[in-house]
């Protein structure tokens, strides 16, 4: 292979890998721009998606697009809850955002433990394989580039979810209601905006992004472990900081320059600076250009 | 003695509370000061493994480490707070937990680091090994003794209540209710919250050397997120209106899995289930008796009110 | 004694102040007047280095401090109150005083630790002088009461009291009387030439006009960031521009 293919095909993965993470770093941006909290629980619901996904294959012996709808489904109904348990009654209270992110932080170690005993009452370990056949194995060759399916449904699949996403913000009364909140919760609910529904809505959108992510990261490594949300926990954060926090096109943009700085980093220096290079990448955003690459800088009260 | 021991309080579990409640104070200062931050854990690993290499490799007395991990930690902290506490309540919390994370990367690789450091410099491809990655270092005697423990625990007890009742502590306070106005008072933000970041590390340092000669094993990913969400813990069950509820959460935190044994497993889900419902239901934690009375008139309020429905509040 | 020269802020595309040229003399008690968003906060935060200007200059006793940050200022010898009432709500009364003087220990942290003598002799000294302002503001009664639960009135005196405490030349009182009753404005008056009488010097922002003709020694009008009359009170309520000003403002002051 000379280094041009060599490099399509890294470019290829990026891609693939990119995606998930823009599914991912959706939700955080989503609940972000429109509750102005950060809910660190989110990747508890990207783990969640996984499982729920191998428990519908496992049990029920669902196909892959129903068990990807139940996961998205679950994922977004846990969302939900989520948003009923750690965050309403904060916020009713008018604690700081602070007390939101430490809810939420506690919320995913509930999550994530709560998975732990049950992979290991259902399996007697703490990871579990996808049931051979879900998808298909043989990679599909390109000239001489070889593409395993699994990232091309990736990348159809997230794609079409991000549009649809759009969409639905862009284009729709209910994407108009959660732009209005976002923008002011007062004035929207004065509007007669149904503030809390709204939320609801958001934490629901959210957790099926996530869910979906989830899934489709289990299956791309064929395996689903309680803990798989804390590797891509912080590149969502990085993702999303970069891109601008609250900025859906940012989360997007993030989740791709992130996957893209990970497989070149991969293949210069190795896998083990892999994960250092992202954070440095987060650290010098932050000092640089806190509001990303598409945000907008907060207002300095005085 | 005896009665601890029959719960299931060892003078081991005991060691490992006092761990604990020196890690909570170390969050607690910079709680105190407004700013949350999630780098302890960090901190806590670059004290236990200078401390211990000072002990380890240069026969240093357990003091002198002690001494050697809080000055480390202290001296890494102030290039990392000058930028980083510019930054505000979510936007620090995430550039902390990315430090975290630098450290516990920086200390898997740091045996190849240097190796290929030396090699660009002198040429020489030398096999460097100190810390051994993620196998850690091992075999580490155990030197911290209870008393040590109970001694530096009532030492920083001492200064930070001299501290509260300092012009710094006062500043400390005033900058978490109201930076803005805290800077027009004459204070110098800034250099409050570095010098309590640096504050809260070198605390964090001493935890770590501590912990490194109790456990006799330090790998880095004992340092990782999760510890930092431990010590938080500490932190939100105890309250932090006081200096006491870091050191009681501490403890408690420690000394429960032991006392109800069928809870080890469930170990995980207790600690979250702390962290959310002390934060909703009980905010200022264990001590803090302004907050156990308005649960209880709430409580209250509750049971008259049943039945009714309770307006939506938006 | 303080001295803008030229002083400019925008936010994005909106001139907040453009080119304001002020004195404030020795001494003296100076008037900030205004309609609604005219950007009197604006400047009183420039002063006090909670924000700094485009471009221009601040002078204070001759030195710039347009780009000095607000602890700076503050120990250079200007101390502010705030539009909406900013107390540290869950300290004392007394020990907001405390924090108020700040800048002027000198103890250090060690002192404090190890229980020094100085450090005992200073902070006698602080909680002695904290007293003086209580009882000249007549707080002493809250002394230990948190000063989120005080009366309004009261947490307006002891907000002045703190900006007093960090041993000011210059004062900014922001809107000190809003939301207070005709008997409290008068009263926060008598305070003020008081202080103008024992030779502090006040820039003091108002709506309310009473105040102003009772205090100030001379007036400027801000409008649309623009300084556009300054005189005494007479000749400014009897200036065709500011009453044009005022016009449609339903505000009743000014004429």
């Amino acid at each position: 292979m000379d280094s041009g293919q060599q490099f399509l095909q890294q470019l290829i993965n990026a891609l693939s890998l990119g995606t998930i993470y823009s599914l991912f770093a959706l939700g955080y941006a989503l609940v972000f721009s429109v509750l102005g909290v950060l809910n660190l629980a989110h990747s508890a619901i990207f783990t969640a998606g996984a499982v729920i996904g191998l428990l519908l294959m496992r049990y029920v012996n669902a196909s892959a697009p129903v068990a990807f709808l139940g996961a998205m489904i679950g994922a977004g109904l846990l969302g939900i809850i989520l948003e009923w348990i750690a965050f309403r009654p904060l916020r009713k209270r008018g604690a700081p955002r602070i007390s939101q992110l430490i809810s939420s932080i506690g919320a995913a170690i509930l999550i994530v433990n709560g998975f732990q005993l049950l992979f290991q009452s259902l399996f007697g370990r703490t990871e579990e394989y996808f049931p051979r056949g879900i998808v298909a194995e043989q990679p599909i060759l390109i000239g001489s580039l070889s593409i395993q399916p699994i990232r091309l449904i990736i990348l159809v699949v997230s794609l079409a979810l991000m549009l649809l996403l759009q969409f639905l913000v862009r284009r729709t009364k209910v994407g108009m209601a959660m732009r209005s909140v976002a923008f002011n919760q007062r004035t929207s609910s004065l509007l007669g905006v149904n503030v809390n529904w709204v939320f609801m809505l958001t934490f629901f959108l959210a957790g099926a992004l996530g869910g979906a992510g989830g899934l489709l990261y289990g299956l791309s490594f064929s395996r689903v472990t309680p803990f798989m949300g804390q590797d891509i926990a912080l590149i969502g954060l990085t993702a999303i900081v970069l891109g601008g926090m609250g900025s859906i096109q940012g989360a997007v943009l993030g989740g791709f320059l992130v996957a893209i700085f990970q497989t070149f980093s991969i293949a210069l220096g190795g896998s083990s600076y892999r994960d250092a290079f992202v954070f440095i990448i987060l650290f010098l955003i932050l000092l640089v250009r806190p509001q990303g690459l598409l945000g907008q800088p907060e207002q300095n009260r005085a | 003695m005896n009665f601890l021991g029959s719960i299931g309080i060892s003078e081991a579990v005991i060691q490992f509370m006092l761990v604990n409640a020196i890690l909570g104070l170390s969050i607690y200062v910079t709680l105190y000061t407004g700013m949350f931050t999630l780098a302890n854990a960090g901190f806590m690993a670059i004290g236990a493994y200078t401390g211990v290499l000072l002990t380890q490799q240069l026969d240093w007395p357990l003091w002198a480490g002690v001494i050697g991990g809080m000055v480390a930690a202290g001296v890494i902290a102030v290039p990392i707070g000058l930028p980083v506490l510019r930054l505000r309540d979510i936007y620090l919390a995430i550039a902390t937990i990315g430090f975290g994370e630098v450290v516990r990367i920086v200390l898997l690789n740091f045996d190849q680091i240097v190796s290929s450091l030396i090699e660009l410099t002198t040429g020489e491809r030398t096999r460097f090994a100190l810390v051994n990655g993620a196998r850690g270092i091992r075999g580490i005697p155990k030197l911290t003794e209870t008393w040590h423990l109970v001694f530096f625990v009532l030492l920083l007890a001492y200064v930070l209540y001299r501290l509260h009742r300092s012009r710094l502590g006062r500043a400390m306070a005033a900058i978490r209710q109201d930076e803005l106005a805290a800077a027009n008072m004459g204070i110098d933000v800034v250099y409050v919250k570095n010098v309590v970041f640096v504050l809260g590390a070198m605390i964090a340092g001493a935890a770590g050397v501590f912990s490194g000669h109790l456990t006799r094993i330090i790998t880095p990913d004992a340092y990782g997120f999760s510890q930092a969400v431990d010590i938080l813990a500490f932190a939100v069950l105890g309250g932090t209106s006081t200096l006491v509820g870091p050191i009681v959460g501490g403890m408690v935190l420690g000394a429960l899995p032991e006392v109800l044994r069928f809870m080890q497993q469930y170990r995980g889900l207790f600690n979250g289930l702390v962290l959310l419902l002390f934060i909703v239901y009980l905010p200022g934690g264990l001590i803090n008796p302004a907050g156990w009375s308005s649960l209880w008139r709430q409580a209250r309020r509750e049971r008259s009110s049943q039945g009714e429905t309770l307006p939506e509040a938006s | 004694m303080l001295e803008l020269k030229n002083v400019s802020r925008n936010f994005g595309g909106l001139q907040a102040l453009s080119n304001v040229n002020m004195v404030v003399p020795k001494g003296r008690v100076v008037g900030l007047i205004g309609p609604n968003g005219a950007g009197k906060t604006t400047l009183i935060n420039n002063i006090s280095g909670l924000d700094h200007p485009n471009s221009g200059a601040i002078l204070f006793e001759g030195v710039d401090l347009c780009k000095a940050p607000p602890h700076v200022v503050t120990r250079a010898g200007i101390a502010r109150t705030y539009q909406n009432i900013r107390l540290f709500g869950e300290m004392t009364v007394l020990e907001n005083l405390l924090i108020g003087q700040h800048g002027r220990g000198r103890a250090t942290v060690f002192e404090a630790l190890a229980y020094l003598p100085r450090y005992r002799r200073e902070e006698a000294a602080l909680r002695e002088r904290a007293r003086t302002l209580l009882e000249r503001f007549q707080l002493e009664r809250f002394a230990h009461m948190r000063a989120s639960a005080l009366p309004y009135g009261d947490q307006r005196r002891l907000e002045m009291a703190r900006a007093l405490a960090t041993g000011p030349k210059l004062l900014l009182l922001d809107e000190p009387t809003a939301g207070m009753n005709p008997a409290e404005t008068s009263a926060l008056g008598e305070q003020v030439l008081r202080l103008r009488d024992e030779g502090m010097t006040i820039l003091v922002i108002e709506h309310d006009m009473s105040l102003i003709r009772q205090v100030c020694d001379e007036i400027y009008v801000l409008n649309f960031g623009q300084i556009i009359a300054h005189g005494d009170p007479d000749e400014i309520s009897h200036n065709p521009l500011v009453i044009e000003a005022y016009l449609g403002e339903e505000d009743d002051g000014a004429a």
